[in-house]
């Protein structure tokens, strides 16, 4: 029987309307497994006949309750994802069958251990560099995780059902570039605001064609826009580069901002960003090489090293004519604000202004970022 | 024409007015008091009755208060200014500028005059006018005589730096009968390094620094500054103009 949780009653309207949908998609028969990262090979969930709800919380509200278990000094998304599953109020992690962690920074990898006590959480160990010896462990969890989903649920997935979802997968990660590649033309056609939000917006939508159909039909609109409107008419407001840590529980006091102050933020290279999406699944490789091939080589900062991120970024200046660096950091994310000197350092050798903002989910320092956005933009319409 | 630039900062308000030659027809300093709305008010009557008129002008704002002044044509951020305001009274283009404000610290690194990278302190005020402030009315003084008394001190340190955790370092170094002097040696001091270290970060390549902003009076701690920058620290008195000055010379681009 599928229950909704104790204090249903008391919930928001939203949050309500959220729970029954997953109670009915539950109900439906529809397998769900809750993720963390963007390294977690979704396909063999899918494979699996199940959804890959993501978990990665982005409000501040159920902090203090993760506080009594976690410490204050830790990452907002860390503690605020723990929170929800503690208080019973993400309608996700409440109807996940279980939850896939991996080991990729210090404070999610043993924030794990602590959620195993709430729900089952299986972690894949992913190794921290990119060579032969590590694609052959990453590929070994791979196998591990596949048969992990086999033994959860009783069933056979077969190499026919990943490559399914492979293709599947691959269409959609091709569907998702084109859209945020619009960043690329010039002026830009549509705010990096609206970008993150839809993006983040589908993420809950267990049904991936559906997914590139809205995104699709968007990207077209938006295309044509711009051909009718805007092309050919330069605009003077600067381009930006987001970078950094995933920037969700931060959009409205950073992007959105600086969107405002009259900037247009064009490119991404976070996680929600097209960091994952710019490398296919090879399709012709034995399906569990191509996967950990393809997840062992996403370019965040819990690499080492991780030069690759910096070769990304310089093409993305480029390619997406960006006038300047803004790179989010959230409090305690010791991997992205220690990689940061070399991002600025690789801003810099392309005369590229770059800022760096490290913060929390709060509105405490508002402020104080508006006038660093807003000195940001003085600082590059001098050299525009 | 009369160029305005108000910069209304967390403790003072500056404002300074300059006519076609960039030659200075007025400045003035004012606490901010709790309102930026009436200072910036205030500002407006006091120029009206020296005969001159922010409307008839052209009026640039500055400042954390700068969205409080209603009749400025313009905002701009006090980044920005001080580094304009700094290039105007040093005449150089290549330098480090370290504006020490009421409750921001900034660090402007110029080249041929063009802002090429700044940083701010974070959410919190150590290093900055605030952390005086508050430390001196701890120990019944005036910021500017702590100042004066810290060069007589030596030896202490506060290595808190959160400012009431630093506040009860003060107070327990009062009870346990520590020397005045030597108290505002370590409140100082504790300045001088948290900008130190803020400085540290940035690629400051210029021979020199130049110092703006409310605590550039103070001499000691721009001496303390030198000390550990190793190099030269140079300020001037209309240095807590800056943001002002920066202000003026930037509503001459409206």
């Amino acid at each position: 029987m599928i229950q909704l949780p104790e204090n249903f009653e008391t919930y928001a309207e939203a949050r309500k309307a959220g729970f029954l949908r997953m109670k009915e998609l539950k109900e439906s028969g529809r397998r769900v497994v809750g993720i963390f990262c963007s390294f977690v090979p979704t396909e063999l969930i899918e494979a699996a006949g199940g959804t890959a709800a993501p978990l990665c919380a982005t409000s501040e509200e159920p902090i203090p309750a993760a506080e009594a278990d976690l410490p204050k000094n830790l990452c907002p998304l860390i503690k605020a994802s723990y929170g929800f599953a503690l208080t019973d109020t993400c309608p996700y992690f409440y109807f996940s069958d279980f939850i896939v962690g991996e080991t990729t920074c210090d404070g999610k990898k043993k924030m794990f251990e602590l959620m195993n006590d709430i729900k089952e959480t299986y972690v894949m160990q992913l190794p921290a560099r990119r060579d032969e010896a590590a694609l052959d462990a990453w590929e070994k969890e791979v196998v591990r995780f596949w048969k992990k989903l086999e033994d959860f649920y009783g069933i056979t997935i077969t190499e026919e059902d990943v490559k399914k979802a492979i293709r599947l997968k691959n269409r959609e990660r091709e569907v998702m570039l084109r859209f945020l590649e619009l960043g690329k033309l010039n002026p830009a056609p549509i705010s990096g605001y609206e970008m993150g939000t839809r993006l983040d917006g589908l993420g809950f939508n267990p049904d991936i064609e559906e997914r590139c159909r809205i995104i699709e039909a968007r990207t077209e609109e938006v295309k044509k826009d711009w051909e009718e409107n805007y092309k050919g008419k330069p605009s003077r407001r600067p381009r930006i580069l987001i970078t950094g840590c995933p920037n969700s529980g931060i959009r409205e006091k950073t992007i959105k901002v600086i969107e405002e102050l009259g900037a247009d933020v064009v490119a991404f290279d976070c996680c929600n960003g097209t960091r994952e999406k710019v490398e296919k699944v090879d399709e012709n490789l034995p399906v569990t090489r191509a996967l950990a091939k393809k997840y062992l080589n996403i370019n965040c900062s819990v690499m080492s090293p991780n030069e690759t991120r910096m070769e990304y970024i310089s093409n993305m200046i480029d390619e997406y004519q960006v006038d300047g660096v803004l790179e989010l950091i959230l409090c305690a994310c010791h991997t992205y604000s220690i990689e940061a000197y070399n991002v600025k350092k690789t801003a810099m050798a392309k005369n590229v202004p770059y800022l760096m903002i490290e913060t929390d989910y709060s509105k405490a320092d508002s402020g104080q970022i508006n006038t660093r956005l807003e000195a940001f933009l003085e600082t590059i319409s001098q050299f525009k | 024409m009369d160029y305005i630039g108000i910069d209304i900062g967390s403790t003072c308000a500056k404002v300074v007015v300059m006519d076609e030659d960039e030659k200075i027809r007025h400045q003035s300093v004012q606490p901010t008091g709790w309102s930026s709305v009436d200072t910036a008010d205030i500002i407006k009557n006091m120029l009206l009755e020296k005969g001159i008129s922010p409307e008839n002008g052209k009026v640039v704002a500055t400042g954390y208060g700068r969205v409080s002044v209603p009749y400025a044509d313009k905002t701009v951020t006090e980044i920005t200014c001080h580094a304009r305001g700094a290039v105007w009274l040093y005449e150089k283009k290549n330098m480090a500028v370290i504006d020490i404000g009421g409750q921001d610290t900034k660090i402007i690194i110029l080249e041929n005059g063009m802002v090429r990278d700044f940083a701010m302190n974070d959410k919190c005020s150590a290093g900055t006018g605030r952390f005086l402030e508050i430390m001196a009315n701890t120990m019944a003084l005036k910021p500017d005589a702590l100042c004066e008394l810290a060069r007589k001190g030596k030896d202490v340190k506060i290595s808190s730096m959160c400012t009431v955790f630093a506040e009860s370092e003060v107070i327990s170094l009062i009870g346990q009968g520590e020397k005045k002097e030597n108290i505002a040696f370590a409140v100082v001091n504790s300045i001088a390094d948290k900008v130190a270290s803020q400085c540290s970060k940035m690629n400051m390549s210029s021979e020199e620094v130049f110092l703006t902003g409310g605590l550039c009076e103070c001499s000691y701690l721009r001496e303390v500054l030198e000390e550990k920058l190793g190099k030269p620290v140079l300020t001037k008195p209309e240095c807590r103009y800056a943001g002002a000055i920066g202000a003026a010379l930037c509503s001459r681009n409206i």
